[in-house]
């Protein structure tokens, strides 16, 4: 290959992109997705209740709640474990303690517990706060919800597919991450006049504007792919990267004892910091003081809590652990809210003497530089950390990520159709991308599409019911696959594929209409922004492909070269 | 149709020169920095953390090496000369006892 830099780039780019262009396009879609998990599994659970603007209430005065309500509720058991509301859509409070012991029964775990069962079975009871009012909310929202994936389950296919081991799937997600980033750098390095042809786009021009069209997308969110890209390689790095841990704590390794982990963020290895323990964990294992016998008050939660948001920011307080309350021995614990900062997960613990309110722990003691580089990638890939406008254009940008590759595996078959069509033959690898893009392009938002309508369709108490959800989305991608490689010519599968895909979106919201009773007519009214943005851009995205599906019917076939030969072949 | 099939096996040769090769090259440079990180006095775990994080970008800039060198031929030695500092550096400060 005597050519020159950028010519060899040009044919590591066009090729690494192809390979691995498919299974790109599905992680960058439903990944994209993750960014309103949240939102859409509100929509996807509409037994759960509206939710409207509320006026904020400080955390410290939902502390003070929760704490009258434990009193009330739980007086005398040997924990309480408050948990302030997760994710940016549920607003409850989840409260947590104990059944009371039977007289001489040390605490051993269930049946449950034994077999490792998720759900705290009999041990423990749980009851749902509202933050503003301090009232018990009966059973909870996610009590009688609808079993469902959610926007969680759609978003976790882009690291861990489906129908298949985690393990493999890391594997060839992070394979295909480490082509992209090929991709990109070889694509980069191609483009020699990147800024001038940024600001060049020749419609209806075939192969050129499909090539602008790529540039186009690809530079403007370019600092995005190569930061998602990198980061994305951060977070399961030692599954495709062994081989210094491997020599350095040789390959048997357990990481907690060997320690890792320790030495890098110390507060987060319970092995060598006894009040680092997570709180779950903790509740688990039930208090770690005993009972002293001796009644004293327990101290005012919220101003310990109000002692935490000083060091930690106003509303950083992931969950509060109080052990023994109501006894002279008892001792608050409060974790560190999780999801808060570009440095996540520190897991910094305060504790207190439940009586006194003194605090307790040592300072936190310094983490690791190197430690906080890797924390920081992935912050920045989860995103958790992003305000409103800053979560949009996350979204936004990963679309974009998607228009990116869609664009170039368009682009592939665009520039290779001419010379199908001059030597009147099309062989099987020109068909297979074809039918792959039509599969993959139409088919993943048709099988999106299809997992909301199976949400809404298939019945509440079918057993398996989220397992069939995805199998209703791969349904219909599959079929999309099918179309694309069967139906001739692939212009009228193009159409007809995006016709589908424009229908599936815009009769959402009608189903939504008729099989509920969380549709727009109700959503707008009651200002629940969540589930009403959700039916609206559904609608967005149905208008959106038929105008694509539009556009393809009416073009016009590249008419010139075929025209001079003689021959209208059914290729265009 | 001969110079077809060497053309096709030339790439092949290419692409398994980056892909495995490439792999190689850049696990003896995370290996190889994270003993020699630890013989400077970094903390093991940091020693390790660090090169694997960078291991990646060093694996796309041996893959782009690789499309780019005039041959097959010279991408494979391209591939054993980058591998050499990685593999003396591992001999000579291979760790006596893990743990």
């Amino acid at each position: 290959m005597k050519e020159s830099f950028r010519q060899s780039m040009a044919w590591l780019h066009t090729w690494a992109g192809l390979i691995v262009g498919w299974i790109l396009f599905l992680v960058f879609m439903t990944g994209s997705t993750g960014y309103f998990d949240d939102e859409i599994t509100h929509w996807m659970q509409p037994e759960t209740p509206l939710v409207v603007a509320a006026a904020p209430i400080a955390l410290t005065e939902s502390v003070n709640k929760a704490q009258r309500l434990l009193e009330r509720r739980a007086q005398g058991a040997e924990y309480w474990s408050i948990n302030p509301s997760q994710g940016r859509v549920d607003r409850q409070w989840r409260l947590s303690w104990p059944h009371a012991a039977k007289a001489g029964k040390t605490a051993e775990p269930s049946q449950g517990q034994k077999q490792g069962k998720k759900r705290r079975g009999a041990r423990a009871e749980r009851v749902f706060m509202d933050p503003a009012s301090g009232e018990e909310i009966a059973r909870g929202a996610h009590g009688k919800a609808r079993d469902t994936g959610g926007g969680v389950g759609l978003y976790r296919l882009h690291y861990k597919l489906r129908y298949m081991t985690e393990h493999s799937a890391l594997l060839i997600v992070g394979g295909c991450a480490m082509l992209m980033f090929v991709a990109l750098l070889s694509g980069v390095i191609t483009h020699k006049k990147i800024f001038k042809d940024f600001f060049t786009f020749r419609p209806a021009k075939g192969q050129r504007s499909w090539l602008d069209a790529h540039t186009l997308v690809g530079v403007a969110a370019l600092p995005f792919f190569l930061v998602m890209t990198y980061t994305g390689l951060m977070f399961f790095m030692y599954a495709h990267m062994p081989a210094a841990m491997n020599v350095a704590y040789g390959a048997d390794k357990a990481w907690a004892d060997d320690g890792y982990i320790n030495p890098l963020n110390p507060r987060a290895n319970s092995q060598f910091d006894p009040m680092a323990e997570p709180g779950a964990a903790r509740a688990r294992r039930g208090a770690s003081v005993p009972a002293s016998g001796t009644p004293m008050a327990l101290a005012d939660l919220s101003g310990l809590a109000r002692q935490a948001e000083r060091q930690w920011g106003k509303g950083m307080v992931g969950g509060i652990f109080v052990e023994r309350p109501g006894d002279a021995n008892a001792r608050v614990t409060i974790s560190r809210q999780e999801e808060g900062g570009l440095t996540r997960g520190s897991a910094s613990q305060l504790v207190f003497n439940g009586v006194t309110g003194k605090a307790l722990s040592a300072p936190p003691q310094r983490q690791a530089g190197t430690w906080k580089v890797q924390d920081t990638m992935i912050a920045l890939h989860e995103g958790l950390y992003a305000g409103p406008m800053l979560r949009w254009i996350y979204f936004l940008s990963g679309l974009l990520g998607c228009g990116m590759v869609g664009t170039g595996l368009v682009l592939w078959t665009a520039k290779r159709k001419q010379k199908q069509v001059r030597e009147s033959r099309t062989d099987y690898g020109f068909r297979l991308v074809q039918a792959l893009n039509i599969g993959t392009i139409t088919g993943l938002p048709l099988g999106i599409a299809a997992y909301f309508w199976a949400n809404r369709l298939l019945p509440v108490a079918m057993p398996e019911r989220a397992e069939w959800e995805f199998h209703c989305l791969f349904i219909a991608m599959g079929t999309m696959l099918l179309w694309g490689a069967l139906r001739r010519p692939p212009r009228k599968a193009w159409e007809e594929g995006l016709w589908a895909v424009s229908f599936a979106y815009l009769l959402l919201p009608v189903v939504n209409m008729a099989t509920t009773d969380r549709h727009l007519g109700v959503s707008l009214p009651a200002g629940d922004w969540v589930l009403a943005g959700f039916d609206l851009m559904m609608l967005m995205f149905g208008a959106a492909f038929a105008a694509a599906a539009s556009l393809v019917r009416h073009r016009q076939a590249d008419a010139a070269p075929v025209v001079r030969a003689g021959r209208v072949k059914a290729l265009a | 149709m001969k110079r077809m099939t060497s053309y096709r096996l030339a790439v092949a040769s290419r692409i398994f020169a980056a892909a495995i090769g490439g792999y190689a090259v850049a696990s003896l440079f995370a290996a190889a920095s994270s003993q020699l990180l630890m013989r400077l006095g970094v903390a093991r775990s940091e020693a390790v953390l660090a090169p694997t994080m960078a291991s990646f970008l060093v694996y796309a800039v041996i893959v782009l090496c690789v499309f780019h060198a005039r041959s097959a031929g010279r991408a494979w030695v391209l591939i054993v000369l980058a591998a050499c500092p990685g593999l003396l550096t591992l001999w000579l400060l291979w760790p006596e006892a893990i743990g």
